[in-house]
């Protein structure tokens, strides 16, 4: 009889048509794909994207080139050169991240005592060549006056957390 | 010259144009073939599909055409170029000279000829040619695999597809595709003869080289099976042929089973509709199908497709033209000869 049943299975196709309507059923769901470009999903406040360096709400730029990030960088990405301003103040000369080496671990933003190095919500910065990925301190301050007011929110919405 | 006009231009500039009037048409709906096939199947899939050229992608068919234009045609070092070429042609020509006996509505035919299903059984048999050809001319081995395989695959399955037609000439009388569309005006084919429509629909599939027998391109074993050589509009002309091919096939599936131009019910809302409407919404429920089939059914093993066509399709159409034929000859339904 197992014979005969599964004879006639084959023979009507009942399975190829349960398939079938099954994918026919399908068709009318609703669509789970985020049409990217014009739609973004969330991001959490923690998300660690493009870097940036922030400043201090009078201008003047956060880093005190205390080298913390660029010793915890676990892909050695971050370099730094420092000297005293004339105004006696320590501040870097060079920050430059290779955007290449970088893993994006985060420990950067973690070891930084001022919150000047951040990691930013910006996923979208891909480049047309290497070279463009191999950010400085300009680039990174331009980042931070892009980002301050997205960036200056992640971090209130995390404080409670940290 | 005035015979000369009368005789041979003008008759030829109809001629011409009338091709014309046929083919264009037939273009454009492969181009929206392309794009309904990437809707359908993403839609079974979950996903939205081309929507972003044009308003829900409605230009992306012809985005795809530019970008095969422009691209470069690369002809294989070691490839026979005369044939290399060639394949692709004459795939495509086949897939539209096909289209001139196919009765588009009641009397709307390029050539009304006696033996239109021969001549189309006949073009649509020459098809292994462009493709074994492709494979024989690219001088590669997943090439030629691909090609061994669509042509015995293609063979195989037109021998039952023959006894199916044979079936339906039984109940017609008549090779003429037009006289076969008239014998349909009481019942379509597809209700008395319904397992054959469903065994020639499946052989379609396979004579097209559609999902889930599209082996001689087996993307995983042979990457692209007889096109992989090709590029730019070589490519372009093979995709057009198998598309073409689709809508030929179930143009003839549409001819042959559901009453080509016939309305389902010959009373008031549906004899209003002209006759090529309903043969156009026949042809497209027929490619929803190849469609929806592709999306839901994983690629046949080489020798399951050789078995289901040889132990199964051949003996069972085989067995139903004897049993017609008995029947036809028991009651005495013998075809009028009108």
């Amino acid at each position: 009889m197992a014979f005969l049943d599964r004879a006639a299975r084959t023979m009507f196709l009942s399975e190829i048509l349960a398939g079938m309507s099954l994918t026919f059923r399908y068709m009318f769901r609703k669509k789970p794909t985020l049409n990217y470009p014009f739609e973004k999903g969330p991001l959490s406040p923690r998300f660690r994207g493009e870097h940036a360096l922030r400043r201090y709400a009078n201008g003047e730029e956060r880093c005190i080139a205390c080298k913390l990030c660029e010793a915890i960088c676990p892909a050695q990405a971050i370099t730094i050169e420092a000297e005293p301003r004339a105004d006696g103040s320590r501040r870097t000369t060079r920050y430059d991240i290779d955007m290449v080496k970088c893993i994006y671990c985060g420990f950067c933003q973690e070891a930084c005592p001022v919150d000047a190095i951040v990691e930013g919500p910006n996923f979208e910065y891909a480049t047309e060549s290497r070279a463009e990925l191999l950010y400085n301190k300009e680039k990174l301050l331009q980042n931070g006056d892009r980002w301050e007011r997205e960036i200056a929110a992640n971090l209130t919405a995390d404080a409670p957390y940290r | 010259m005035v015979s000369f006009w009368d005789g041979y231009l003008w008759p030829g500039i109809v001629i011409v144009a009338q091709c014309v009037a046929l083919i264009v048409p037939l273009l454009i709906a492969v181009a929206y073939l392309t794009l309904f096939e990437r809707k359908v199947m993403a839609a079974m899939m979950l996903r939205r599909g081309p929507n972003v050229v044009g308003a829900f992608g409605l230009l992306q068919p012809f985005a795809d055409g530019l970008k095969f234009l422009v691209k470069e045609t690369v002809i294989p070092a070691g490839a026979n170029k005369v044939v290399f070429l060639i394949a692709p042609m004459l795939t495509f020509v086949l897939a539209m000279i096909a289209w001139a006996v196919i009765p588009v509505s009641a009397g709307v035919v390029l050539s009304d000829i006696n033996v239109g299903v021969l001549y189309l059984f006949a073009i649509s048999s020459l098809g292994v040619y462009g493709i074994i050809m492709a494979g024989w001319a690219s001088n590669s081995r997943y090439a030629f695999l691909g090609a061994l395989r669509s042509s015995a695959q293609m063979v195989s399955y037109e021998v039952s597809m023959g006894f199916i037609i044979i079936t339906v000439l039984l109940c017609v009388g008549s090779l003429n595709m037009s006289k076969i569309v008239e014998a349909q005006r009481d019942l379509w084919f597809a209700i008395p003869l319904f397992p054959m429509f469903v065994i020639f629909f499946i052989s379609t599939l396979a004579e097209t080289n559609r999902h889930p027998f599209d082996l001689p391109e087996a993307e995983s074993e042979l990457v692209a099976g007889y096109q992989i050589e090709y590029s730019a509009f070589a490519f372009a002309l093979f995709m057009l042929g198998e598309y073409a091919n689709m809508i030929l096939m179930s143009a003839f599936t549409a001819i042959l089973f559901l009453g080509g131009w016939l309305p389902p019910l010959d009373i008031a809302p549906f004899n209003w509709i002209p006759g090529f409407v309903w043969f156009a919404i026949k042809i497209v429920i027929l490619l929803f199908v190849f469609i929806w089939v592709r999306a839901t059914l994983p690629r046949y093993r080489y020798d399951q497709l050789m078995r289901i066509g040889w132990k199964f399709f051949l003996p069972l159409s085989l067995l139903w033209v004897v049993l017609t034929a008995s029947a036809i000859v028991a009651f005495g339904w013998y075809p009028s000869k009108a």
